[in-house]
């Protein structure tokens, strides 16, 4: 297989990667969930594009019907999908939350604040 | 008959009472409603800890689908005592909560507390019976999710900061294992941990699948504090309300453990391929790196339950040294430690809140001469202390014994001696609590408290009671921990 008949995996891999470099490098706390939903998006993609065969249809038994894209990987996604939903949720409250209790969403301005506390 | 469906039910009852409290409204009423389905848990992981001794693995099908295509629920030894121990613990915690929670969190969210700790229990519970790898990932998610805001409802606003903190590396190591499944998924088709076991040995020789391994083994490896991934414990565990502090300190990285033991030996044991990777090798360096690092960090500590928290780091390198020997003693050791330091440590953060409780906070400071106002309490909390060196007597000791002797037999001198290195360190953190507490004068003008009430300290002192009782007489959980160690590594019982 050529490199270009791969084109799914680099952009896996591209997108995984650009995600937790944001999640190690920045440190914003929005910027930080952003590159986490990202991260996260990339999984969808590494499921997904093995499931499909080209000119693969729905699962249907039946004429004209032979050749079969996995639908299971789909189904597993549309889990993670909500998983992610909620976490970028969760995430972001608190982000609101820190903002209210910090008056910051910088990590090392927040760090500060907790170094002045001790 | 209701008990063939205890697999099932056993996740499905803390679900269920999850959004009927929240419907409740009622703080005591949530309160009610939680202790009654821990109680429902515990009759029910003991009840199948009963049957899989008597007879054997309990494969259950979800909706009756057969497996491998439907999801399936398998319950052994090893993670009914799993369960039992997570549902017990919460059985315990519980009771405790309705004080405490009073006085640390605000009365309009209390039945929304007691909410999330059924998601929790759910979660948690659903990592330790299902039997299918996505499965897990899911039942971890909810654990997890959960676990933030119950984190975040703590007093101190670095409560925030720590379940921030906790959910970007969380869902980190949640996304870890599951790029990992996808990666077996792709290589044997099925999501079955029984099957991947059948399926795995013809495709080891594939890249894909030991990326996927290392994926897996990281991803575990966050979730369960192993050092040197356990960065967001130390405050989560500090900040969080102390009822949280001890019911996850108990149980949640227990169960990623017993997690990572299972897909370390089930899937990975499998097959001879993977004998060659230095997994066994790297798991004990990473152990013993924990176990004199994070044990020497809890001495400097400031703060009672963040001494506790890098304790628990410590603690948990025994574990991962028991796993790494891969033979039935090690993996007997590591399921007699995770219970045994479970209930312990248990013990010791209830403890801990009911000082917190009667004193404003944990700090060592704060805590001068509490030996004399809560007696009680204290020496409570050093006799849990010892466990955690692992005094004979003490539950600590059996499992650390059951641990050097395993090590021994292998030939694995030196690993006794870090074990032995690593208790002096915990020896010098425990005594850190006992000269603030018993040498130390309170501070001129402090309030004189005196033991907290006996609703809190009821459940704390049973629970350190159990201790006591699995070192005196340690055989039950050293027998229940060898047939749950047979069963993961499918020896004949």
């Amino acid at each position: 297989m050529s490199v270009l008949g791969h084109f799914t995996y680099w952009a896996t891999v591209l997108l995984m990667m650009t995600g937790l470099y944001i999640i190690i490098a920045k440190g914003n706390l929005v910027k930080k969930l952003v590159g986490l939903s990202l991260f996260q998006s990339s999984v969808y993609l590494l499921y997904v594009a093995p499931g499909k065969l080209i000119g693969g249809t729905a699962p249907i038994v039946g004429e004209g019907f032979t050749v079969y894209s996995n639908p299971l990987p789909h189904v597993l996604m549309l889990t993670a999908i909500v998983v992610g939903v909620a976490t970028l949720a969760v995430g972001l409250a608190l982000v609101v939350r820190i903002r209210e209790a910090y008056g910051t969403v910088e990590e090392d301005e927040i760090l500060a604040a907790d170094a002045k506390d001790d | 008959m209701l008990t063939e469906h205890f697999p099932v039910l056993l996740v499905v009852v803390p679900m269920v009472a999850a959004p009927l409290i929240v419907l409740a409204r009622s703080g005591f009423l949530a309160w009610g409603i939680s202790v009654a389905v821990a109680g429902a848990c515990t009759v029910m992981a003991a009840a199948l800890l009963a049957r899989t001794t008597a007879a054997g693995t309990i494969s259950y099908a979800i909706g009756s689908w057969p497996p491998p295509w439907g999801i399936e629920y398998r319950v052994d030894a090893a993670n009914a005592l799993v369960a039992l121990l997570v549902s017990a613990v919460a059985l315990v915690v519980l009771p405790y909560a309705r004080r405490s929670v009073s006085a640390e969190v605000g009365q309009d969210r209390q039945y929304l507390f007691y909410s999330l700790v059924m998601l929790c229990l759910c979660g948690l519970l659903g990592m330790a019976m299902t039997g299918d790898a996505f499965n897990i990932f899911v039942f971890l998610e909810i654990s997890s999710l959960s676990t933030y805001v119950l984190i975040a409802l703590g007093r101190d606003r670095r409560a925030l900061a720590a379940a921030y903190q906790y959910l970007i590396l969380g869902t980190v190591g949640a996304t870890f294992y599951v790029i990992g499944i996808g990666m077996l998924y792709l290589a044997t088709g099925t999501l079955n941990l029984a099957d991947l076991a059948v399926r795995l040995p013809a495709v080891t020789d594939s890249r894909p699948v030991v990326a996927g391994f290392a994926f897996i083994t990281v991803g575990i490896a966050l979730k369960a504090a192993v050092f040197p991934l356990h960065a967001w414990l130390p405050n989560s565990y500090a900040h969080a309300p102390s009822v949280v502090s001890a019911f996850l300190a108990a149980t949640a990285t227990k169960v990623s453990l017993y997690v990572l033991m299972r897909l370390t030996y089930v899937l990975f044991g499998s097959s001879a391929a993977f004998a060659d990777l230095p997994v066994g090798g790297l798991l004990a360096a990473l152990s013993v790196a924990g176990l004199i690092a994070a044990s020497a960090a809890a001495i400097f500590q400031k703060d009672l339950k963040r001494l506790l928290a890098y304790s628990s780091v410590g603690q948990i390198g025994y574990i991962t040294l028991g796993i790494s020997l891969a033979n039935v003693e090690g993996a007997t050791a590591a399921l007699a430690h995770l219970v045994n330091h479970g209930l312990t440590k248990g013990a010791l953060f209830l403890l801990a809140g009911a000082m917190a409780l009667r004193l404003g906070g944990t700090r060592l400071d704060a805590l001068a001469g509490v030996g004399r106002t809560m007696p009680i309490t204290s020496f409570a909390f050093v006799v849990m202390g010892f466990s955690l060196v692992g005094v004979p007597g003490t539950a600590g000791f059996a499992s650390k014994w059951a641990l050097v002797t395993a090590a021994m037999a292998g030939g694995h001198w030196w690993m006794a001696a870090v074990v032995l290195a690593s208790s002096l360190l915990a020896v010098a953190y425990v005594w850190r609590f006992i000269e603030c507490a018993y040498f130390r004068e309170p501070a001129a003008g402090a309030p004189a408290p005196g033991e907290a009430p006996l609703d809190m300290t009821g459940p704390a002192l049973s629970l350190s009671v159990v201790v006591i009782a699995a070192g005196i007489h340690a055989t039950p959980v050293l027998l229940a921990a060898e047939r749950g160690a047979r069963a993961l590594l499918g020896a004949a019982p």
